[in-house]
């Protein structure tokens, strides 16, 4: 054991010293699940957000598949994927399998809903509050959906970050349809399942600490942000 | 006294409801026969829980369409359009999650006000209320008078011929009562007809040029406020304020 | 408020910019090699890799699975080329048209790994066979990759040999993990187990705790690594002339002679063998 203390202290300087190597990987996974919540916002804030104020027939079905979704398994989604992608499936002739695009497809594929359903829970709840004022004030239903979501920011904000954590943290989906390729597809999760493999524990446990790091980074940057930008708000949230 | 004080407001036209007729899961909530709301100052609706008061209001306002009956102002049925000429400032005010001066930005920003224009309304509002030094701070950290002061400010921004209040003060202190009745009965001499429901006897007195009085849905009584108060004419009323007057 | 909202799309934006510039950053000539985990852990590819490269510009991306997994999304034309050890299956798939042509590249050895205390006494033994029976014999405890690999098949080729079916003994004795090497070799340690192991992973694993090989140099547990060009007429976007070119550098002497220079703590791992 007096070799896996020894081992954590090296793996602790490479990462101090800034190795390249280590540090490509690091801003790998932030580009890949960065893009992948920007890109699952785009489409999981307005289908939320419809969902929350909208009303029609089957609405109450299409809300619990949606909350259900929101655990989907990530193997289950690399699967899938993989059989998408893969050059004997539908999308083949993209030639994605094996890139970083592959990654955030897959990603995407499980953070959308956990966006979406939260955004859909957030402006549900806003909008019971905000609906007859708004009415009053002769906003029609669909332009109440921009103030719904503005005013709702913060709680956004934190599925967002939801999304985040669940985008980097994943390893499962991204392994199966990224390969794990040095220097192409290998981010955090990937290089800790793989240095795991090679019996490197403690590697392995320096990279899961820079990922805990960058969770808890992310989340407290995101605060601060909501902090300044309205005290109350927040406090009231 | 009364009269004088509102001198241009005998010029607008009656609001007049006929038939109003409202049911949920087929009880009957509201039922309405007639009721012409003409007078030149702020009209009242008093009140036990559950008498309709609330409901009237938000069909008068266009909120909730009621099952049958008309509801006419100047003779022409109540539209969009006159809804836009109206506001309601609720029971609990709904605040944007916005600084205070946002809230009033809101409404005004819809206007298609100018920048400079919007600023100097904003300006003039604060101080109306007494907001003036709480521009910049979030509505949602005001007490509960501030917050509705506020609440009656972004309903008078939008310039209102009606304005609608449902319990306003049903939750708030008498020194914060006592300001937004002031705040409402200067609204009320620059011309914004009044309606406004509350429960509060005293308030409807301090306030009201003529009284409604609703039970089980129904208008038991409509008169000018001194008639109501010092001769009612129907038992209900006289019960009402008997009882009231015990508790 | 309104600074907020600027910084939080600046933000964005920036982050979109390198996104961009990671797709575009794929555009140099690559081709993807299919292959086993044993190659990878080992850091052979790592370290011969950039050699190919610098010879002929081509970037090797190399997904590594089991050879079972290998070969199937080798089917799909989800590589150029595959890179794994198993002989009969690789025959097969050349067989099947998958592949081309299937060339010898180079060897390692199977060992057989198991706790320092050796309760079933095979410790210093070179027949595997006769050590698998006592190890069945002694109910002592063996943890199998059980994932359809090179080693997998190798492993069960083994116990049949010795006329024991561990399917009766699987979740008691003999324990599938159904995982790669290394995390099969970390379970053994986790257990106290017996695992046969190909040797390049078990140099390079680094969580020997307490384990120690047993049994060696058996020639039944020779692990031949072969080569196959995936068939172009299967799937015409391979990479043909690119994969052609990895292994006839792979088979030719620059290639072999990386090969066997490529040593983990003084050992030679992989043994050229090339036709």
């Amino acid at each position: 054991m007096q070799d896996f203390a020894q081992e954590f202290k090296s793996a602790a300087a490479l990462i101090l010293a800034g190795d390249p190597e280590l540090w490509a990987i690091v801003l790998l996974s932030l580009k890949v699940s960065l893009l992948a919540v920007l890109i699952a916002a785009l489409i999981g804030m307005p289908l939320g957000a419809a969902l929350g104020v909208g009303r029609f027939p089957g609405r109450r079905a299409v809300v619990i598949v949606l909350n259900a979704l929101m655990g989907l398994p990530p193997v289950v989604v690399g699967l899938l994927v993989y059989l998408m992608l893969s050059r004997s499936g539908p999308l083949g002739v993209l030639n994605l399998l094996y890139t970083p695009s592959a990654m955030i497809v897959a990603q995407v594929v499980l953070v959308t809903p956990i966006v979406a359903a939260l955004t859909r829970q957030t402006v549900e709840t806003l909008d019971a509050e905000y609906s007859e004022q708004l009415r009053s004030l002769g906003v029609s239903r669909l332009a109440s959906v921009p103030t719904l979501l503005w005013d709702s920011r913060l709680a956004l904000l934190t599925a967002l970050l939801a999304g985040f954590g669940r985008a980097i943290a994943e390893v499962g989906a991204v392994i199966m349809v990224g390969g794990n390729i040095n220097h192409v597809t290998r981010v955090m999760t990937t290089t800790i399942a793989l240095e795991t493999s090679k019996g490197n524990l403690a590697l392995a446990l320096a990279l899961g600490t820079i990922l805990i790091g960058i969770a808890v980074t992310v989340t407290g940057a995101v605060s601060l942000l909501g902090l300044n930008d309205d005290r109350g708000a927040l406090k009231h949230a | 006294m009364r009269e004088t004080a509102f001198p241009e407001a005998t010029q607008r036209a009656a609001i007049e409801v006929a038939g109003l007729h409202v049911a949920i899961d087929g009880q009957p909530l509201l039922d309405v026969r007639e009721l012409v709301l003409d007078g030149p100052g702020p009209t009242l609706i008093l009140g036990p829980n559950g008498a309709g008061k609330s409901l009237l209001l938000r069909c008068l306002h266009g909120l909730i369409a009621p099952d049958r009956g008309t509801i006419r102002q100047g003779g022409v049925a109540m539209g969009a359009a006159h809804r836009s000429c109206q506001a309601m400032v609720f029971q609990r005010p709904v605040l944007l999650r916005r600084p205070v001066a946002a809230n009033l930005d809101f409404v005004l920003r819809r206007q298609g006000l100018g920048r400079a224009e919007r600023r100097q309304r904003i300006a003039e509002l604060l101080a109306e209320g007494g907001l003036a030094g709480k521009a910049r701070q979030s509505a949602r950290s005001l007490s509960g008078g501030e917050a509705q002061r506020l609440a009656i400010l972004r309903a008078l921004a939008t310039g209102p011929e009606i304005l609608f209040l449902d319990e306003p003060t049903s939750a708030l202190d008498p020194a914060a009562t006592q300001a937004i009745e002031a705040m409402i009965r200067r609204a009320a001499r620059r011309g914004t007809r009044i309606v406004m429901v509350t429960h509060d006897i005293g308030q409807a007195r301090r306030l009201g040029h003529d009284i409604v009085l609703m039970q089980g849905g129904c208008v038991a009584e409509h008169a000018p406020a001194h008639v109501f108060f010092e001769a009612p004419r129907s038992e209900a009323a006289k019960r009402f304020l008997a009882g009231a007057l015990v508790i | 408020m309104i600074g907020n909202v600027m910084r939080a799309g600046m933000f964005a934006l920036a982050l979109g910019g390198l996104g961009i510039g990671a797709a575009q950053a794929a555009d140099d000539p690559y081709i993807v090699v299919q292959s086993t985990t044993s190659t990878q852990n080992s850091g052979l590819l790592d370290a011969i890799l950039p050699e190919f490269k610098a010879r002929t510009g081509i970037e090797v991306r190399v997904v590594a699975v089991g050879t079972g997994q290998a070969i199937k999304n080798a089917k799909n034309g989800d590589g150029d080329v595959l890179l794994v050890h198993a002989k009969p299956a690789e025959e097969k798939f050349v067989a099947e048209g998958w592949g081309v042509q299937r060339f010898d590249v180079m060897y390692n050895d199977f060992i057989l790994v198991g706790p320092e205390t050796d309760p079933a006494g095979v410790g210093g033994g070179a027949d595997i066979v006769a050590a698998l029976a006592a190890v069945a014999q002694a109910q002592a405890p063996f943890v199998s990759r059980g994932d359809d690999s090179g080693t997998h098949k190798a492993e069960l080729r083994h116990w049949k040999a010795a006329g024991i079916d561990v399917s009766a003994a699987s979740g008691e004795w003999y324990r599938e993990t159904g995982s790669g090497m290394g995390a099969t070799l970390n379970a053994a340690a986790g257990m106290g187990a017996y695992a046969l192991t190909d040797r390049a992973t078990w140099i390079s694993f680094g969580n020997k705790d307490g384990m120690k090989v047993l049994v060696e140099g058996d020639p039944r547990l020779f692990n031949q690594y072969g080569v196959i060009l995936v068939n172009p007429e299967k799937h015409a976007h391979v990479k043909a002339k690119e994969g052609q070119a990895f292994i006839d550098w792979l088979t030719g002497p620059e290639g072999q002679a990386a090969i066997a220079g490529f040593k983990l703590e003084g050992q030679q791992l992989f043994f050229p063998n090339a036709k």
